[in-house]
This record gives C-alpha cells, sequence and structure tokens, in this order.
C-alpha cells in the first residue's frame, strides 16, 4: 500500500506543476498584462506603477519562479482591488463552498441510491424506464435554470426557504439541491448499471441459495460492491460540482470561492482570478488523487497494476 | 428514446434555420409599452425586459446554440481524432508528451479552464468557441488513444503494414475508421455539453455578449425579473433543457447501435 501511495504521489507532482504552469501562462502570456485592469483611460503613470507592483516588469522566467516560490508558501499575491492577502480571501471563502459542495454531494447520494437500486431491481419495467428517463433528464436542466424555478417554487411561491444568502440550514437546501440534481442523475445511472452486473454475479446467487433474502442480497451483498466504481465517479464529478457551485453561489448569493471568482473576473483582478482557480484547480487534483487511494483501499487487484 | 432525441434536434435545427425567418418579429424589435407582459395570443412566451419578443428570441438563440455546438463538436473532435491517433499510433516520446498535456487539461475540472480563457480574453461568441475547443479536443483524443492502442496490434493493420502501406494511409484507412463510431456518440453527447458550456458561460456574463441573442444571456437578464415576470427565465431555460436532452437521447441510442461494449456495461 506504501508504495502505491508513493507512486500515486510522484505521478500528481508533474500535473500540479503543469496546472500550476497553465494557469500562470494564461494570465501572463495573453496580449496586453493584467494591469490593463486600471482601465485604458488610466495615466501611464500608475500602469507602470502596478506594473512595477505586480512584477510584471521582471522578465517572465523570474516572475514564473517568483510565482512558485509564493505558491509553495501559500502567497498568491495581493489582491488589486482590496490590497488584501489572496490566500486570505480564499481561505476565507473556502468553507462556505465545501460546505455547498459537500450538501450537493448529500443531495446527490440521497436520491441517487434508491433510485439507481429500484431501477436495478424492476429492471425492463415501466419503473425503470421512467427512473432512467427521469436521470437523463437531471442531466440535461441546467442548474442556472433548476435554481431559480426551485427558488419561485419553494422561496416565493411558498415561502418555505429563504431565496439567497448563507447562513442556517434553510439557507442550503435549494442551492444543494441545485447544485446536485445533475449528479444525483449520473450516479443513479451508473449505480443502476453496476448493481445490474453484481446480480448476475454467482457470490449472489450462492447468498440466496444460502436462503439469504432477496432484499437482503441485493443490499448487503451486490449493493456493497456495485459502490466501487461509483466511489470512483463520485470523485471525478466532485470537479463538476466545484464548477457548478461557481454558478449556483451566482444565483443563490452564496459567499464561496466560485462568487470570489465571477466577481473578481468582474473587477478584472487578476491575482484573485489566478488564486481562485488555482485553489479550484489544486483541490480537483486533490480529490482525485485521494478517489485512486479510496480505489486502491476498496479494490486491492488495482495496486498491483 | 432516440426517435424523440432524433426528432428534437431535427425541430430545433428547422426551428433554427426558418424559424427567425417566418416569425413575425425580429429580435431586436422593441415595444417598450409592453415590456415584461407575459404570455399572449401574439407575443406566444411574452416579452422581455426590452419588450421584445421572446419566442422570436429563443429561436435566434438556437441558431447561436447549435453555432457552438457544431464548431465546437467539429474542431474538437477532428484535432482529438489527430492527436489521439498519433499517441495511440506511435506510443514513446510522442504519446508521453501528449499524454502529460491531456493529464494537464483534464486536471482542470468541467468548465473551470474555459472560464479562465474567457475571462483573460474577453467575453465574446468568439473566444467561448476557442476556449470551448481548446478543452474539448482531450476527451475525443483519450478515448481514440485507446481505441487505437487495441487496433494498432490487430493482423489486419499489420496485413497493411506487411503490404507497403505508408503511415497515413495505415491510420486514414484502417485505424481510425476503428475508432469513428465511439467518437460519433462521443460527439453527439458533446453537443449537448457544448449547448450546455455555451449558455452557462453567457449566463455568467462570460459568453456572447447583448443585444445577439443566446439563451444562456436571456436567463441571466431574466433572473433580476423573476418575481414579477418569470417567463422570461422559464423559456429560453426550458428550450436548453429540451434540446440538451434531445442530444443526450439521441447519444445514448447511437451508443446502443454503434458502441456493443459500452452498450453491454451501461445496459447490462
Amino acid at each position: 500500500m506504501g508504495r502505491f501511495l508513493a507512486r500515486r504521489l510522484v505521478l500528481t507532482i508533474p500535473v500540479l506543476l503543469g496546472v500550476a504552469t497553465l494557469v500562470f501562462s494564461l494570465i501572463h502570456l495573453i496580449p496586453g498584462d493584467p494591469a490593463q485592469a486600471l482601465g485604458e483611460a488610466a495615466p501611464q503613470s500608475d500602469v507602470e506603477e502596478l506594473r512595477r507592483r505586480l512584477g510584471l516588469d521582471k522578465p517572465l522566467v523570474e516572475q514564473y519562479g517568483v510565482f512558485l516560490q509564493g505558491l509553495v508558501k501559500g502567497d498568491l499575491g495581493t489582491s488589486l482591488r482590496t490590497g488584501e492577502p489572496v490566500t486570505d480571501q480564499i481561505v476565507e471563502r473556502m468553507p462556505a463552498t465545501f460546505e455547498l459542495a459537500a450538501a450537493a454531494m448529500f443531495v446527490a447520494i440521497a436520491f441517487s441510491m434508491p433510485l439507481g437500486i429500484l431501477a436495478a431491481v424492476r429492471r425492463g419495467t415501466a419503473v425503470d424506464h421512467a427512473a432512467m428517463t427521469v436521470s437523463l433528464a437531471g442531466v440535461s436542466v441546467p442548474n442556472f435554470w433548476l435554481g431559480p424555478l426551485l427558488a419561485i417554487v419553494f422561496a416565493v411561491e411558498l415561502g418555505w426557504l429563504p431565496v439567497s444568502g448563507r447562513g442556517t440550514w434553510a439557507h442550503l437546501v435549494l442551492p444543494a439541491i441545485s447544485l446536485g440534481a445533475a449528479l444525483a442523475a449520473i450516479l443513479a445511472r451508473m449505480t443502476r448499471a453496476t448493481l445490474l452486473e453484481e446480480l448476475r454475479e454467482q457470490y449472489v446467487q450462492a447468498a440466496r441459495a444460502r436462503g439469504v433474502s432477496r432484499m437482503r442480497a441485493i443490499l448487503r451483498h451486490a449493493f456493497r460492491n456495485s459502490l466501487i466504481p461509483v466511489v470512483t465517479l463520485l470523485g471525478l464529478q466532485f470537479g463538476a460540482v466545484l464548477t457548478g457551485a461557481v454558478i449556483t453561489e451566482t444565483i443563490f448569493a452564496w459567499p464561496g470561492i466560485g462568487r470570489l471568482l465571477i466577481q473578481s473576473i468582474g473587477f478584472r483582478d487578476y491575482p484573485l482570478v489566478q488564486g481562485c482557480i488555482l485553489l479550484i484547480a489544486l483541490t480537483y487534483v486533490g480529490v482525485n488523487l485521494l478517489t485512486d487511494v479510496i480505489y486502491g483501499v476498496l479494490d486491492p487487484r488495482i495496486r498491483y497494476e | 428514446m432516440t426517435r424523440v432525441g432524433a426528432a428534437i434536434v431535427l425541430l430545433a435545427v428547422l426551428a433554427a434555420i426558418i424559424g427567425p425567418v417566418i416569425v413575425p418579429f425580429d429580435p431586436a424589435d422593441q415595444e417598450l409599452a409592453l415590456r415584461l407582459e407575459g404570455p399572449t395570443g401574439q407575443h406566444w412566451f411574452g416579452l422581455d425586459e426590452l419588450g421584445r419578443d421572446i419566442f422570436a428570441r429563443v429561436l435566434s438563440g438556437a441558431r447561436i446554440s447549435l453555432l457552438v455546438g457544431l464548431v465546437v463538436v467539429g474542431v474538437s473532435s477532428l484535432v482529438g481524432t489527430l492527436l489521439g491517433s498519433i499517441a495511440g499510433y506511435f506510443g514513446g516520446l510522442v504519446d508521453e508528451c501528449l499524454s502529460r498535456v491531456m493529464d494537464i487539461l483534464l486536471a482542470f475540472p468541467g468548465l473551470l479552464l474555459a472560464i479562465a480563457m474567457v475571462a483573460v480574453l474577453g467575453p465574446s461568441l468568439t473566444n467561448v468557441i476557442l476556449a470551448l475547443s481548446l478543452i474539448g479536443w482531450v476527451g475525443y483524443a483519450r478515448l481514440v488513444r485507446g481505441q487505437v492502442l487495441r487496433t494498432r496490434e490487430l493482423e489486419f493493420v499489420q496485413a497493411a503494414r506487411a503490404l507497403g502501406a505508408g503511415t497515413p494511409r495505415i491510420l486514414a484507412r484502417h485505424v481510425i475508421p476503428t475508432a469513428l463510431p465511439a467518437v460519433t456518440v462521443q460527439a453527439t453527447l458533446g453537443m449537448g455539453g457544448a449547448i450546455l458550456a455555451e449558455a452557462s458561460l453567457s449566463f455568467l456574463g462570460l459568453g456572447v455578449q447583448p443585444p445577439t441573442p443566446s439563451w444562456g444571456t436571456m436567463l441571466s437578464y431574466g433572473k433580476a425579473h423573476l418575481l414579477e415576470a418569470p417567463h422570461l427565465t422559464i423559456f429560453p431555460g426550458l428550450a436548453i433543457a429540451i434540446l440538451v436532452l434531445g442530444f443526450n437521447f439521441l447519444g445514448d441510442g447511437l451508443r446502443d447501435a454503434l458502441d456493443p461494449q459500452t452498450q453491454s456495461r451501461l445496459k447490462t
């Protein structure tokens, strides 16, 4: 297990370096530079001062070196708009985004597992077709449409839940459903497919032959084994949840990193844009690594490949 | 469901081509006195915040969505197929370099890289297409690389090589065609993905800019009038959901027909 873990970690280093380099290149290799944030009417002296402050007057290789050094130390520069360290602003918003992402994943799992199991158990029936059609519809509905619709019904018409902001658990319900719906749809399809494969296995039939009830054979034996690919999918889809959070946070005025990213794009606050994108991408790489490790723990065959 | 999907897509294409011609309202014409008016017999989907006919704008928006989908999927699948087959066929250093580039691009979740690119390049239709194509090819390249790795050792490829066929001919005539069914399925599903991605970027203000009608932009502006005029939000959103669902139905059906391996895995 130690060697497996070490190999995975070593393989992640070039990817991390590549991600950091790509984000740096995006911001620095485009025509013009971040000092354009001051606008076309800004005096040349102000632009020069900002370029000096951001280190843009130095050679690109030196800027890259400074950027990597800062990244290792957790220093992502200062915001052009507020003058505060980018890291501080991101750290302040992180709990809100992770809270939303976790709630969305909880919603997705809570809806998808029963739906997937039901579809698999009732394979080929109207229930199965209905469940799979609903799940395909779930993937097709954009969260920036579902969110406002949910707000109209549950916040405006019924008045059950707050329409925006963060504070109580009630604030979390609509953003979490809006963000988790597409993931629920994908997971339900995957759960159904993997469970059907497991149900064919001999150990399930052996359990039934030993007198284990059908429900117990499905839930305790087949379902548990079918979870391995589902866990992988959940890890891979975490990226979609993080990107979806950018939109969901904007709709529901949720004070997370996604909203910060869109606001900083609006203000052309490039150091903050760079910091938000880096953090989201690095989190995604970290979650993928974690998924790999969990996969290795759940299925020992993976470690020997 | 495949037929339903095909019918939806066909209808959307027809609506995009002839719709704006036969609808009596121009998507840019304003009737300020009737702004935010709900659906009526004359204006089927109602009017927006500037008194423009939403039905006419939804039909024009279909042109933008389908254009983005076609260009992004066309460029991505072409570049991805080419690079994926080169990586898979030649292996070695070429494969190693291309695979590392793919790893790095895949390390960015979903739309994030597109958001970053458009944020830097500036919001416009061209930049949206550019950004989505630059990240879109990776999925096709991965898919084709895997298929080519399996195909290149098969006897018919070795026979072609033994008969003196050059590498470009082997790739074009023997290797790439085996990957085309899977690419077709991915491209169909990719149309829905590209349409959703464009709408997402436009919703965030990073895509198609007003006054050009785009479904994402319409939803973004509708958000401000959610309480008094929900029709501004309902109809463009419905259009996105139905068209994406159509491509997903069609892609699912094509997978069943063209890609039996995946079919057996998903349908069991």
